[in-house]
């Protein structure tokens, strides 16, 4: 009953040699990737996949990158958006969606976040509201990467004011090309401008592009975030495109290259920590004793930061239940970005108050300082994180709940909304 | 490199636990570091000969069980955690190694089975009153009479120096090139012209002498200049004093988390409020991440790695700071009662202060990082 990986490994070496051809066109070559189940393998046989267990998967994508061939788009919110719509959508969603997001032929942005729900997320007061045989959605959403680019966005919208909290959203797909959906930019303090504000007035939605039941939507939301948190946690794999020669791989360095530019400052925001001892030995900082004794703290965290990392993948290739030390990382993670930029102002001395053209590495060491306070908000704040693992691992008692049972507009929010 | 315990190394932890919070209760603890010498001997070498933790790193060939640094330092570990009270880091890391690494094959096979067996106790003493920790900086000379060597001077903060059976002494001597090197010597603990003063100690479970060596009768047992030898000691008792002392770090952690959840004030338990929850993740991070540097540089040492010295200060300096802050952390959540004598806070609080300063403290050991990565 067991699939053997070497079965899998014969299958898809099989299936390249006949099928694969660096000549095909991007599209083209995918389209066969949804046809044939091997784009991915792990989704359902009926669903473009073949219903592989997700351990084979690196088996298939190891023979793929052996002859240099190309796969599906694996980043960005539309795979975040085939999860969702995999688990809780309709037949009608996966039929329309599936293919086009295999393809990478459409674009998805998530519009949970909101001005006056960060943190809170379940406090979103987007509404949806049915007029006629139409949802009509008014409200604003907030850090939302490629929305301007986007063909389809998934919505988190309150439908019910007089429900709890969580019982009163609902989970919607929207069509971003229409009237009442207008995207700005939202300008970053490090004057970079990712994400996209969305404001949505009288936007309207189908009734059938309602994903899972009226009062799911919570449910539905944590599917997608539990999966950006495991994509987040790849990141730094994904960005690279394929290497090789031939139109389709010009065709997919485009497409790297368009998903990948919102995230182009985000090794800065970690804090670089592989600059740092060039750095000092260039500037010769590092002959300060003071100097040393920071870089070496700083060292020291990021070191043991690293080895926790492998102590906790170490322990979950061996099967154990996850300790304590695989919780640890997105707050390790923040020290360190900290830690790092006050590293490189002292090193840099008087040149870290200069950015751009006029301060060291061409702006790198600027954007240091003015992006690393991104590490500990964006994915869950360092606040947030204490509270889950204090609460989670250290079983701490929960946090006094004041929104809970009752009805959302009886709960006490913020004006702007 | 291998990162993860194996399912051997994690039972015996758990059997070494269960019998060290069963032999060495803090009630223990407490009569034992009241006592002068600190631990007693029939009582260890009953501990020893059943488990044979002495042994446990220590080549076959000398009568020892040949295990590797990572297995010694579970024994460190839990004994960090239970504050045994006995004479394990002078004798089996400390002098041990001084001895493997740095005495001629004579003395090898004299001395390290007889400490295998838990036979005989050892001190090494090589710090001064200087209390630096640095090897180069020892200044004690021995002079040469035919064929015997004498030794005068002090040498301090020589852990369990006041109760072991043999001394090993780091000294100068002069070379037929008219050169000097470093050299091991072995003194017994009763020879003419030693004198022992136990120093008082802040930290009651950790014994410290002061040893005044006047024209003290001394047997030399390297043959070959021990610079290297005793680089490598140091690295390796760095990284064993790193382990036993977040081994310490994780109990005080724990015992304070579960005294914040069993403390009410103001009609809750204190660990409901989101400042402690905080603090409480805060040093769970500390110590976590600081267990990581430990056994990471014991797993490294096994395998050899290139960079085990910057490896070894980085776990050193980690510990020092974690245990210390986790220390802190713990008399503060548990408020007034934390500040007694009668609670147990203040034993781990101790030795984690003296374990902060022994062997070098975080800047004296990113220092060293800085030293070995900028060359």
């Amino acid at each position: 009953m067991s699939i053997n990986e070497e079965q899998v490994r014969n299958e898809v070496r099989e299936w390249l040699k006949e099928n694969w051809s660096p000549n095909l066109d991007l599209v083209e070559w995918r389209l066969k990737l949804a046809d044939s189940g091997w784009g991915m393998a792990n989704w359902p046989a009926e669903w473009y996949g073949r219903d592989l267990p997700v351990s084979l998967v690196p088996a298939v994508e190891e023979e793929f990158s052996k002859i240099g061939a190309l796969t599906i788009p694996k980043s960005g919110i539309r795979m975040l958006a085939a999860a969702t719509i995999l688990n809780h959508g309709s037949d009608m969603h996966k039929e329309k969606f599936l293919k086009r997001i295999i393809t990478g032929e459409d674009v998805w942005c998530q519009l949970f976040s909101e001005p006056g729900s960060g943190s809170d997320l379940a406090g979103a007061t987007t509404k949806a509201v049915m007029v006629g045989n139409k949802w009509v959605v008014n409200g604003q959403k907030v850090w939302t990467t490629s929305a301007h680019k986007a063909h389809w966005g998934l919505l988190l919208a309150r439908t019910d004011m007089d429900e709890t909290k969580h019982r009163g959203l609902s989970y919607f797909i929207i069509d971003m090309n229409q009237p009442g959906v207008e995207t700005q930019p939202l300008m970053q303090m490090n004057g970079h401008a990712s994400f996209n504000q969305v404001f949505l007035t009288d936007a309207e939605v189908m009734p059938d592009f309602q994903v899972a039941e009226l009062g799911d939507g919570w449910q539905v939301a944590t599917t997608t975030l539990m999966h950006e948190r495991r994509a987040a946690d790849s990141l730094r794999s994904w960005g690279q495109a394929s290497k090789g020669d031939g139109p389709i791989y010009d065709q997919e360095r485009v497409e790297t290259e368009t998903t990948m530019q919102p995230y182009k400052w985000y090794p800065q925001r970690a804090g670089r920590v592989d600059l740092i001892m060039d750095r000092a030995k260039e500037t010769e900082a590092i002959k300060d004793p003071a100097i040393r004794q920071e870089i070496a703290k700083l060292m020291t965290l990021h070191k043991s930061a690293e080895w926790t990392a492998r102590r906790a993948r170490a322990a979950q290739e061996q099967g154990k239940p996850q300790g304590p030390e695989g919780s640890l990382g997105k707050l390790a993670a923040s020290n360190v970005a900290r830690a790092a930029a006050k590293v490189h102002t002292l090193i840099s001395g008087a040149d870290a108050m200069l950015t751009g053209e006029d301060s060291p590495m061409d702006g790198i060491i600027a954007e240091i300082l003015v992006s690393f306070p991104a590490s500990s908000i964006a994915g869950g704040t360092d606040e947030i994180q204490k509270n889950i693992i204090s609460e989670r691992v250290l079983n701490m008692p929960k946090e006094t709940r004041f929104d809970a049972d009752k009805p959302f507009k009886d709960i006490p929010r913020n004006t702007v909304s | 490199m291998k990162f993860s315990f194996s399912e051997e190394q994690e039972e015996f932890r758990s059997f070494l636990r269960r019998f060290l919070e069963e032999k060495s209760p803090t009630t223990e603890v407490r009569r034992l570091m009241a006592t002068d010498a600190g631990w007693e001997k029939e009582q260890w070498q009953k501990v020893n000969t059943e488990l044979g933790l002495t042994a446990i790193a220590i080549p076959e060939e000398y009568g020892g069980q040949g295990f590797g640094l990572s297995e010694q330092c579970i024994v460190l570990e839990e004994m960090g955690r239970s504050l045994l009270c006995a004479p394990y880091f002078s004798t089996a890391v400390l002098t041990a190694n001084a001895i493997l690494y740095g005495a001629s094959e004579e003395y090898k096979k004299k001395y390290l089975p007889e400490i295998a067996s838990g036979d005989l106790t050892a001190s090494l003493a090589f710090t001064e009153e200087t209390g630096a920790w640095d090897i180069s900086s020892m200044s004690m000379c021995a002079t040469k009479n035919k064929n015997t060597y004498r030794l005068t001077g002090i040498k301090s903060f020589v852990l369990d120096g006041h109760m072991s059976d043999l001394i090993i002494v780091l000294a100068k001597v002069d070379d037929n090139s008219g050169s000097q090197r470093l050299a091991l010597f072995s003194v017994d603990s009763t020879a003419v012209g030693l004198t022992k003063n136990l120093l008082n100690s802040t930290d009651q479970t950790r014994k410290l002498a002061k040893l005044t060596f006047t024209d003290v009768e001394a047997t030399c047992i390297s043959s070959d200049d021990v610079t290297e030898a005793m680089h490598k000691t140091f690295l390796k008792s760095c990284i064993g004093l790193s382990n036993e002392m977040v081994g310490g770090a994780e109990r005080l952690r724990e015992d304070t988390l579960e005294y914040v959840k069993m403390r009410m004030q103001f009609g809750r338990s204190i660990a409901s409020f989101q400042v402690t929850k905080h603090k409480a993740t805060d040093m769970l991070a500390d110590v976590e991440l600081a267990k990581s540097a430990a056994y990471y540089a014991a797993a490294a040492f096994d395998d050899g790695e290139s960079d085990i010295a910057a490896t070894a200060s980085i776990a050193k300096a980690s510990a020092s700071e974690a245990y210390m802050q986790t220390a802190i952390n713990a008399v503060q959540m548990h408020g007034g009662i934390g500040f007694t004598w009668d609670n147990d806070t203040h034993l781990w609080f101790k030795r984690a202060k003296s374990s902060e300063v022994f062997l070098g403290t975080a800047d004296f050991h990113r220092e060293l990082m800085m030293q070995s990565w900028d060359q």
